[in-house]
């Protein structure tokens, strides 16, 4: 084990992958603009290049470069530069396979931080996370911690089809233990941060940890709360989410993303279609208020989920 | 560096070819009056482009690649798919090249190099790139053959791709075919370059590439620029980008209905919509294979007897394509699922 933060977790599953498989390609903007780039000094140039601020061209050569053959990983850097070549992202990349009647296979990574609340106002801080699920032939990531970081990053590599993998920026810096040597954390099993009997939260990326704190001060309360993190949208583990609604019976479902963009709202209605006779009360969300982002502090922390709503839902579900 | 004129074996093998494509899209427009409903959605034909096709393939060789856009149908019956493969597929039936799952737009045959075909303008081009930048990687020589119109220049992905290609002196060389109309709208009226009198081939000059155009009604004309752009990509010198003059002889596709109207082909935009019959009857005078038909037979490559038994073996194969794809059952439904994930 190595204690790591987020983001060097991220860069180790591509060193994992880049140094065990030739034709894995990492690419995008301002990177690798020196010999002495960490990644560029590791594989060479032909295999790490800086782009021009080409999104389209980026994601669409990733396309190509896979199609003949490689496993590019385009650097992405924010969620919102994707929406400049969606094109490539939902109806190019995830489309050909399909189209040629598996002829064709699209091994490729599209790495993007999303959900910088600290500051960035109105066009670099969504959580898109949704806009992707649903989209045939796309497998969405929402690592949570430093060690899956590594480990759906290794996976995504080696998956065959395109990935979008969504690293949240406040996490960047979260130090946690992250396996040495080969790690892989396999796509589609979420994984239960803490276990409880009373009310089952159900969070992605950074709302994990804000509702692993409501947890705890919800423990003080004398309620137990279960928290489960998909870690991947698209697979989505719902027998996890449903097994443990069947125990709780309760369930508060967290989403950085506005009301009806959020994960939580599939979630929800897989709930409500497939476990209804197991809740005892109606299922509660919490997510971003329906609004863009604001720049000032107070504003922005208003409009994010934070500790006390997730507490205040999960009291509320459970009418204490 | 310089292409040598293909020998008369070879010119025949050109005609068989762009013979191949005319006889193949004749059917596919036939399909529509003949068997109403057999082909559904949009198909765009590749008829008048032939002599660019195949000028541009004659060099392809195994390990090159090419990609294509939704008028697709010519390419991979000069790299060799089997044409009844093709029919079904636009006939949506089970023994389709794609299994059904693409259609007209979409045709693919990764074991021929033909990789990819979008369906979205310009979208195509940076996919060519990325397969070149594989091909650079891979340090046989390989090319790829990007193939696209003229309307795919206004697009983003075409000047994004140009610049990174260049940059990267990708072994790519990008075949523009320009056949005047982007649907009912003229180039100069949406070309800043071709309203100011130039060729679409200036572009290449914002990219630091060659820049060619080139009567692509002509295959050895076409052979020659796209052969020398090829074999500058092949060592390493880079993209090129060829304009390619050709003319649609048809409407840009059949028309756009709802089910239950008869699809067809209209009339083409510049009778239809612009009233230039003159126009359009100059370009069925130039009709690049009755014309190099005639040179062959004028050259004595081939005999006019030879010349009619060519085409009419050409024209069983293309019928007998229809026979099967006619007969070729449709997928089963659970088939529509299969092929979203790897």
């Amino acid at each position: 084990m190595a204690d790591l933060p987020f983001i060097a977790a991220v860069d180790a599953g591509i060193h994992q992958e880049m140094k065990r498989d030739p034709r894995v390609l990492y690419f995008g903007q301002n990177m690798a603009t020196t010999e002495n780039h960490e990644f560029v000094a590791a594989y060479g140039p032909d295999r790490v290049r800086v782009t021009p601020i080409s999104e389209t061209a980026e994601i669409g050569i990733a396309i190509g470069a896979a199609m003949a053959g490689l496993r590019p990983v385009v650097e992405l850097y924010m969620a919102e530069f994707m929406l400049v070549a969606m094109d490539q992202v939902v109806n190019e990349a995830n489309r050909f396979r399909y189209m040629s009647g598996g002829q064709v296979k699209v091994p490729l990574v599209l790495k993007a931080g999303f959900g910088f609340t600290a500051g960035w106002a109105g066009q670099h801080t969504g959580s898109l996370t949704s806009l992707f699920m649903g989209v045939p032939g796309l497998k969405v990531v929402v690592p949570s911690t430093a060690a899956d970081a590594k480990g759906l990053m290794a996976t995504a590599i080696r998956d065959d089809n395109p990935v979008v993998f969504l690293h949240h920026y406040m996490l960047t810096l979260e130090h946690g233990d992250v396996p040495d040597g080969e790690h892989l954390v396999p796509f589609g099993k979420a994984v239960v941060r803490r276990a409880g009997g009373d009310v089952s939260i159900v969070a992605t990326g950074w709302m994990v940890h804000r509702a692993l704190a409501a947890a705890e001060r919800l423990a003080a309360e004398g309620i137990s709360a279960e928290v489960i993190d998909p870690r991947t949208v698209a697979p989505l583990d719902l027998e996890t989410i449903f097994g443990s609604v069947e125990k709780t019976r309760h369930v508060v479902l967290v989403d950085q993303g506005t009301r009806h963009a959020s994960v939580g709202a599939i979630i929800a209605s897989e709930l409500a279609e497939h476990r209804f006779s197991a809740l005892a009360a109606p299922i509660a969300q919490v997510t971003a208020r329906d609004t863009t982002i604001p720049y000032s502090e107070p504003l922005e922390a208003y409009v994010i989920p934070d500790v006390e709503r997730i507490a205040a839902a999960v009291r509320s579900v459970l009418r204490r | 560096m310089s292409v040598q004129t293909p020998d008369a074996g070879r010119q025949i093998w050109m005609l068989t070819q762009m013979l191949r494509i005319r006889e193949f899209e004749t059917r596919v427009k036939r399909t529509f009056t003949e068997h109403v409903g057999v082909i559904r959605g949009h198909t765009h034909l590749a008829d008048g482009a032939e002599a660019s096709i195949v000028g541009s393939l004659t060099h392809f060789q195994d390990g090159d690649a090419a990609l294509a856009t939704y008028r697709c149908h010519g390419y991979p019956l000069v790299l060799g798919s089997d044409p009844k493969a093709l029919m079904a597929e636009i006939y949506g039936r089970a023994d389709g090249i794609c299994k059904g799952l693409g259609g007209s737009m979409h045709l693919t045959d990764v074991k021929r190099g033909f990789l990819g075909t979008s369906g979205i303008v310009g979208a195509g081009i940076p996919h060519a790139a990325g397969a070149a930048w594989a091909a650079q990687i891979r340090k046989k020589g390989e090319v790829v053959l990007s193939f696209f119109g003229d309307g795919a220049s206004k697009q983003g992905a075409f000047h994004e791709t140009l610049n990174i290609a260049s940059l990267w002196k990708l072994p790519v060389v990008f075949v523009m075919e320009n056949n005047g109309y982007n649907v009912v709208t003229t180039t100069a009226q949406e070309d800043a370059n071709a309203a100011a009198g130039r060729p679409l081939a200036v572009k290449a000059q914002a990219y630091e590439m060659p820049g060619i155009t080139v009567d692509g009604t002509d295959p050895l004309a076409v052979h020659k620029v796209v052969g020398d752009a090829i074999a500058r990509a092949r060592t390493g010198g880079g993209p090129t980008l060829v304009e390619s003059k050709v003319y649609r002889l048809s409407a840009h596709g059949n028309i756009i209905a709802p089910p239950g109207v008869p699809l067809h082909y209209p009339e083409h935009e510049a009778i239809a919509v612009f009233g230039k019959r003159e126009e359009y009857e100059a370009a069925l005078r130039g009709d690049p294979v009755p014309r190099f038909r005639g040179l062959l037979v004028q050259s004595g490559a081939l005999t006019p007897a030879k010349a009619d038994a060519l085409a009419r073996q050409v024209a069983e194969e293309m019928q007998a394509a229809v026979t099967f794809a006619l007969n070729s059952p449709f997928p089963k439904s659970e088939s529509a699922l299969e092929y979203n994930y790897a």
